[in-house]
Order: structure tokens, then sequence, then C-alpha cells
């Protein structure tokens, strides 16, 4: 299977009033064909971002400073704005977290998706809109005709999520981008969606998926491969077996360690001290100061992302030693 | 809800606040003067003459008789009688409206056009040289008093440049011929009279400008900051993941959820522009509503007052009303 | 109690925080500085300005009318010879005055009346909001124009005039206010302590409202001017020989085909001072958007 997207050295900044934000310090992962690969971290360690600095959605104040993102070879940073244009919708989609507020309130459905069907495969209004209630009903939605006369705020989370999935896939694109799909969500809705993409992915609507979320339990879910980020970098790339039974990283076992597991009734595990300030980030390893296992050589050189086995990597200074 | 009950729902509230405004422009005539017929004849009329006067128009009478004397009267069309110029009100302001409509509504015009696009560019250029411009006009616009503007403009441009007339509606060498509406651009538009259109609109522009200046800037800095937050929503973030041309994401998401807020303060606009003619045809001789209302203030002529009053309150309503409508057509979200 | 020992400064450390980093932020617009210097500047001449004119306001000299502005008179002379400098300072404090007083009634009976009608809801709600609609079916000028007209004229009136007209919209704006603090969950708590409505309407809600309403206060202060002036260019406020600026201009009217300065002075005066509140309104409201955005 071919490399999809190869992200190489991502490096973003956001400057605001209060300094430089570096929200993206070298970002680096792989993506194949028909996998989905989950970006797991905290609120603020920059999954968003990433998303959106592949799909060079960074205004200003923020600006993408360094870096490669190949997709299928070409090198999406150096694009042109048009030709990006081209290739957003078409070969890259993306679905956002919560989906009444990500679509435009005044507009109804219709409208929203036929632009983007007409946009992408170039149809006419007639085909577009015969498409379109093709596309709905794939999702799993019902009566869809008069779906399309209604607005978002008449939408509850889980329809309009899935209206927001149909008007993604219609261009039948290489990668779906999902950024937290679930997480304004009700658990049971949750998973509903969940195995909607798993069945889209069966059928061929979906090829692969970068599927960003705070929730390991969603990860384990749905993705083959996992990247574990914090602080702006990924500490930790591998298969989901190789993240859940032999996490190698202190944040990730940190992470393994906070979900309590059923019939846990000790205190709760919290990996001690608290989310970095990227505009002062900590030198050298970004998460020295909360680990364990730390050594002199962590608060003053960055650790390099070092080979544990063909898909597992580890960006970690005992990891190096080894 | 769909559009014909909201619309049916917004008229009802109308006529509640009519009311409300018969009422209060009742108390502010009746109630509040202390002692209206003896302050418009001066101290030294004979009390008879105050007491045919007080029975005549029912001064004697308790109030909520003469409150519904007062809308009896309202209903038949009889705004009382005018001392200042000895005509009925109601014929006093059926001759002057159309000239102050004509300055509000271009002063309007001229805001909107003007206002709107500097207010978008002042958004999307964040920052830059014309946005800090735009921002310093309107702010300027708005601490302005708008009858020294003109005063000003008028020395300068006038005075002492004669690039425009000065005062009036149309030099005095000009007919317009028919009177069809009333406004003086259409008539002469509809008679085919080039000569007095042209001429129309020079006297137009000073007293238009004056007027539209503060309105200007409020709108822009409206604009401005409306279309700032649209920008910042995550549903422009999807038009442009889903690949649209810059031209629908400008168009269709970021305006048309941009302009929604500054059409809805339109109505508000045009009764700042409503009452900014006031003052502005003062100056500039402007044959309007505005000189009749002033001068009906300053000499207590009563029923002016209250007729000018009730007049422009009305025109103001109709005009939310009409806003309130295009704004829920526009956000679907308000018909509930 | 243990609690009093902590000082007053240690327990309110985090509210100082607050105005720390607002003045932090006010220092670096340009606008705001702009602004403190304009309104400095006229509260200082509002305070200092009559005992330092160099001429008393209404002193005709009918040698010198008209006299452009010179170094003897920096604004020039009116028609009765007058020094417009002088009449100006006098001014300011008229304008300070009309402007304080106003605004404190609005502050006070806005307030009141719209947490009044936010907080309780239902009937007292409808009905505040029924009675600002009709208010608010007027354009302000108009509706003072006829109360002005109806009291009479003079610089109380037009006072009292003013507040009449301008508190429907302030109330609005207290209450859309103490709508958004109300449904939070500590006012839920505080009601399920015990607590009175009077104590939780002043001790919780009001310092919640507090800033968003002072902001709109120091803009509306500079509205109060204009409105003031409009009503004296009307002649339906303050009467001659009264320094108020309104009514310098209007006097100067029948001048302005040459002796522009008569009017065209105390329009600057209007203009840069409403501008100072502008300003400093403005960029308090900006800095409170930015706090609220952390």
């Amino acid at each position: 299977m071919g490399k999809l997207l190869e992200v190489k050295g991502l490096k973003t900044n956001f400057y605001t009033y209060r300094g430089v934000v570096k929200a993206l310090n070298g970002v680096d992962f792989t993506i194949h064909d028909k996998e989905v690969v989950g970006l797991v971290g905290e609120t603020g360690s920059g999954k968003s971002v990433t998303a959106k600095s592949i799909m060079r959605l960074i205004d200003a104040p923020g600006k993408i400073m360094e870096g490669e993102v190949l997709f299928n070879g070409v090198d999406l940073l150096k694009l042109r704005e048009d030709d990006m244009r081209g290739v957003r919708g078409n070969e890259i989609s993306m679905i956002f977290q919560d989906p009444v507020i990500a679509l435009n309130p005044v507009l109804n459905v219709g409208i929203q998706m036929i632009e983007a069907i007409r946009t992408n495969l170039g149809y006419d209004r007639k085909k577009a809109k015969i498409e379109a209630l093709d596309l709905l009903r794939r999702v799993g939605l019902p009566d869809v005709e008069s779906l399309l006369t209604r607005y978002p705020h008449e939408l509850s989370g889980g329809m309009a999520q899935r209206v927001f999935i149909a008007m993604s896939i219609a261009a039948r694109p290489k990668l779906l981008i999902a950024d937290e799909p679930t997480s304004s969500l009700d658990v049971t809705v949750q998973s509903q969606i969940l195995s909607l993409l798993r069945h889209l992915m069966e059928i061929d609507s979906i090829n692969a998926v970068l599927f960003i979320t705070h929730d390991l339990g969603v990860a384990a879910e749905l993705c083959d491969k996992i990247a574990v980020m914090y602080g702006g970098r990924i500490m930790e790339f591998g298969t989901k077996e190789e993240i859940f039974d032999e996490p190698l990283h202190p944040y990730t076992r940190g992470l393994m360690r906070a979900v309590p597991k059923p019939g846990f009734y000790g205190e709760l595990f919290t990996i001690p001290g608290e989310v970095p300030d990227l505009v002062t980030p900590p030198t050298g390893c970004v998460f020295h100061p909360r680990c364990q296992h730390r050594m002199d050589v962590c608060d003053s050189e960055e650790p390099r992302t070092t080979k544990a086995s063909e898909s597992h990597y580890v960006t970690c200074h005992l990891m190096e030693e080894r | 809800m769909n559009i014909g009950a909201y619309i049916v729902r917004r008229l009802a509230l109308m006529v509640l606040v009519l009311f409300g405004v018969l009422v209060i422009t009742f108390t502010v005539s009746h109630v509040i003067p202390a002692d209206p017929v003896g302050a418009i004849l001066g101290p030294q009329a004979p009390t008879h003459l105050i007491d045919k006067i007080n029975a005549e128009w029912g001064f004697d009478k308790p109030l909520y008789e003469q409150f519904l004397m007062y809308l009896r009267n309202l209903l038949r069309g009889n705004l009382g009688k005018s001392i200042q110029t000895n005509n009925a009100v109601l014929d006093d302001i059926m001759m002057r409206w159309p000239a102050t409509i004509e300055l509000s509504t271009t002063a309007l015009l001229f805001a909107l056009m003007l206002g709107i696009p500097a207010g978008i560019i002042s958004a999307i250029k964040r920052n830059s040289v014309l946005d800090h411009f735009v921002r310093v006009f309107s702010i300027s616009g708005l601490s302005m008093p708008v009858f020294w503007l003109g005063l000003m403009l008028l020395f300068l441009l006038y005075f002492q440049m004669g690039v425009l007339p000065g005062v009036g509606r149309l030099d005095t060498s000009i007919e317009i011929g028919r009177r069809i509406t009333g406004l003086y651009t259409v008539d002469a538009l509809l008679q085919g009279n080039r000569e007095a259109f042209i001429n129309t609109v020079r006297h137009l522009i000073m007293p238009a400008f004056v007027l539209g200046f503060s309105a200007t800037g409020s709108i822009a800095r409206i604009t401005r900051a409306s279309t700032l937050e649209v920008m910042q929503q995550e549903y422009v973030n999807t038009a442009k993941a889903k690949g649209l041309s810059e031209r629908l994401v400008v168009f269709r998401h970021i305006l048309r959820n941009a302009l929604i807020t500054p059409v809805t303060i339109i109505g508000l606009t045009y009764g700042g522009l409503l009452e900014g003619s006031i003052l502005t045809e003062t100056i500039f001789a402007w044959p309007g509503l505005g000189r009749y209302a002033t001068n009906a203030f300053m000499m207590l002529d009563f029923q002016a007052v209250m007729g000018v009053t009730l007049f422009i309150a009305v025109i103001y309503s109709v005009a939310n009303l009409l806003v309130d409508i295009l704004y829920a057509y526009l956000d679907p979200r308000v018909r509930i | 109690m243990t609690e009093t020992k902590k000082g007053w400064l240690y327990r309110h450390r985090y509210q100082l925080e607050d105005i720390r980093l607002m003045v932090r932020l006010l220092n670096e617009s340009l606008t705001a500085k702009i602004g403190i210097i304009l309104l400095s500047c006229f509260v200082f001449m509002a305070i200092f300005g009559p005992t330092l004119s160099p001429y008393k306001p209404l002193v005709q000299d009918l040698t010198n009318r008209f006299v452009p502005p010179s170094s003897e008179h920096p604004f020039g002379t009116d028609q009765l010879g007058r020094d417009i400098f002088s009449r100006v300072l006098y001014g300011s404090r008229i304008s300070l005055v009309m402007g304080i007083v106003v605004t404190s009634i609005l502050f006070v009976i806005g307030t009141t009346l719209g947490l009044t009608a936010g907080y309780f809801g239902g009937r007292v709600d409808e009905l505040l909001m029924r009675l600002t609609d009709m208010f608010l079916a007027f354009p302000s000028l108009i509706l003072a124009m006829a109360v002005a007209a109806a009291l009479g004229p003079g610089l109380f009136n037009t006072m009292v005039t003013i507040a009449f007209v301008a508190w429907p919209r302030y109330a609005r704006l207290a209450r859309a206010c103490c709508l958004q603090v109300k449904e939070e969950t500590y006012i839920e708590a505080a009601k399920a302590m015990g607590m009175s409505h009077g104590r939780i309407l002043f001790t919780q809600i009001l310092p919640m409202i507090l800033s968003p309403l002072i902001v709109q206060a120091t803009i509306n202060l500079g509205g109060v001017i204009l409105t003031a002036a409009g009503l004296g260019f009307l002649g339906l406020g303050a009467q001659p020989p009264e320094p108020e600026w309104g009514l310098m201009i209007s006097e100067g009217r029948r001048f302005i085909s040459n002796q522009w300065w008569v009017s065209g002075f105390p329009g600057i005066m209007i203009l840069l001072v409403v501008l100072g509140f502008n300003l400093i309104g403005d960029s308090l409201r900006d800095v409170m958007d930015v706090r609220m955005r952390r």
C-alpha cells in the first residue's frame, strides 16, 4: 500500500498579543491507503492545528513556518492556492467538531450540499440534487427529500454530523480528516457515527481517515494506527496494539494508566503537572517537567524520533539509550 | 414558524406600540404642560378667552375624556390647527413631508453605499492603513454635531468657494412643473425635466452628505464588527475546506451572514436620519418638516408639535417593521 | 473569624490582576491614550477654566465685535464683542456637569429597572419591555424636543428631558446583561443557600454586569453632550446668554458667511470632547472583549 500522506517536520506558529505560540513544533507521521490513523492528545496539544495545517486553512495570526506535507508525493505546502483549493473537498475532505455550528446557519442543507457537489464534481444543479439525496441516504438519514430544505439549527447533532459526512464523501476523497467529530455528541450517537464511518470504509466511500480525538476509547474502536501528540510534537506512533499493549513513551504510559478499568476502585491516576504554555515551552523535551523518568539530558536537548519496530516510533531520550 | 406568521405577529406588536406612542404623545401634550392655553395666549389674556378655548379643546374635562376626544379626532384625520400657519396640521404635514423624506432617504442611500463597503474592506484588510482610516473617519462622524458640520461645509463650499448651491431645494429660477409625488428628484425624472433634475441633485448633495455623515460612520463600524465576527466562525472554515471558490466563500458565506446585523440597524439609522434632518433642514433652509417642527416647538404650537411627533414615530415604526421582516427573511434562526 | 485576617488586597487579588491587565492593554492602545488626553483636557478646562479664563464670558465689548482669532482673542469674538475662548471655557463646565448628572441618573434608574425586569421576569419583564418599546418608537431627539417644549427651556429642564428620553436604552442593556448572568450556576447555588433576592441582585449579579454598563455609560456621556447641544442649538435647552456650546453655534449661524469662528470653535470643542468619550468607550469595550475571550 502506498504512502498517502507524509507529514515531515511541520511547524506552525501563532502570533498573538501574548507572544508567539509554537503550536506545532515539528510534527511527523504517515498515513497509508485504507488506513485509519488516530491523532490523540489533550486539548492544546495541537491536534486541530495539525489538521488545519494539512488543509492549509491557517490564517493570520497563524503561519505555517516550515515542513513538508506530501500527499501522494506532492508537497501541499508548496502548491498555489488555486491548486490547493482543487485538492480541498476533492482529494482531502474535513469534518469538524460541532457540526451544527460548522454549517452556515442561514443556508439550508440542500444549498450547502449542492454547492460542495457542484464545486468538486462539476455536476449541473439537477444532477447535483440527485447525488445529494443519494449521499444522504447512504449515511443513513431518513426522509431525505424534506431534509434538503431544513436549516442547520433544526438538526440534531447526530443528524448534522451525518449531513457533514455526506458532504465530505461526495467526491470520494482519498483522505478524510475528522477533527473530533464525536466530541460534542452523546455517547450513543457517538458509536452510531463511528460505525457509520466503518461502514463507509467497507463500501469504499471513504479511503483513509485521519481521526483526531482526545478520547482513547474512541481511538481504540476505530483506528488502525495511533499517533500520540503532546505540546506540538508526536511523542509516539504505532499500531493500535503496539500503543495499547506496549506503550514506550512515558506520556503514553501515563495516559494508559489514567484510563480507569472496570472493577477498579482505587484513586484515579493523573499525570502530575500542567499542560505546557506554548509561548515559553519547556527547554529540551517538551514533556520533561511532568516525566517520571526524566534525565539530565531531557531538559537541554530535544529528543529525536527513533524506531522501535517497523511501524513503531518514539520521540524520547530513553529510547535513544538503547 | 414561517415568514407569514412572523409578519402577522410583528404587525400586531406594532399596533400595540403605536397605541403606546399615542399615549405618550398625549401625555406630553396634555398632561405635562401646566397651563398650555395660558402659555400660548400669554399671562395677560382675559380669563373668559382662556375659558372659551379650554372648553373648545376640552382641557377642562377629565383626562380619559380628553384622551378619547384626542383619539376620535385622530381617526377623523384631524390633527388640530397650527398656530403658526393657521392651517390644519394635517395639511401642513402633507405639504412638507416629501422634502424631509427625500433628504433622509438620499442620506440613507449615501450612508449605505459608502458605509457598507468601507466596513467590509476594513474587516478583510484588518489593521491596514485603510482600516485605520475608516475607523477614525467613522468615529469622528459619530462625535460630530451634525448642525455644526453643516454650517462649516456651508461656509466652505458655498460662501467661500461657491461650488455648491447654498439653501433651498431648487434655484428660484427653476420650475418643477407638476407635483406628482412631491419628491423633486422623482417628479423631475418623471417629467423628463433634465435641468430641474440636475439642479435638485446639486441642492441635495450638501445636506444629504452632512446628514448621512454620522450614519455612514455607524454603518461602517457595525459592518466591520459583524464581518470580523463572521470571519471567525467555523462555517467559514468549512466552506473553505469544501474547496469552494473565493467568490462563493466571500459572498455566499461571509457576506450573507455579515450583512444581517447592518441591515437590522437600518431602521434605527433611518430614525436617526429623520431626527437629524430636523437639525439639518434648519441650516439649509430646507422646506421640510424639520423647520416646521422647530418653529412649532419654539412657539409651543402644541397641535403641530404632536402632529409632527406622531407622524415621525409612525414612519419610524413602519421602517423598523419592514427591517424586522427583512431580518426574519435573512436569518432563519429568528423565525421561531 | 480567620477569614478577615487575610487582607482586602489578597482576597481581591484576581480582580486586581484583571484591572492590571486592563490597564496594560489600554496603555498599548493609541486610541485609548488619545481619548484619555482629550478627556483630561476637558475635565481640566471644566474645573479650572473659569478661574483661568482671560475674560468674563458675559462681558460685552461692542468696540471689538467680530475680531477674528488672534493672540488677544484665540477664538475670536462674537457679535457682542464677547471673547469666545472664555465662553468656551465656561461652557465646558456646563457640558461636563450636564453629562455627569444625566448619566448618573440614567445609570441608577436604568440599571435598577433593567435588573428588576431581567431578574424577576414574567409580567414585570413584559411590562418593561413594552414600555421601552413605546419609548424607543420615537427617534430620541424628536421625543426630547417634544418633552423639552412641554417642560420649557433651561439647563435643568434639559437634563430632565434627556434623562427621560434616554433611560429605555440603558434599561434594556442592563436587562440583557442580567439575563446572561442570571442563568449561571452560581446564582442557583446562591438561591439554594437561601440568599434573599435583594442580596443576590446586589452582591452577585451587579458586580458581574458592572463593566459593560460602565463602558456604555462612558459612551453615553458623549451622546448626552451631543443631545444637549442639539437642544441648545434649537433653542429648547440653554437660553442666552448662557455660554452653552450648542447655543453658541446657533447664535453664530447668522454670521456664517464670513465670521465662521463664532460657530466654528464651540463645534470643534463638542467634537473633541465627544470624540474623547467615544475613543475611551471603544477601547474599554475592546479590552473587555479580550478579557472575555480568555
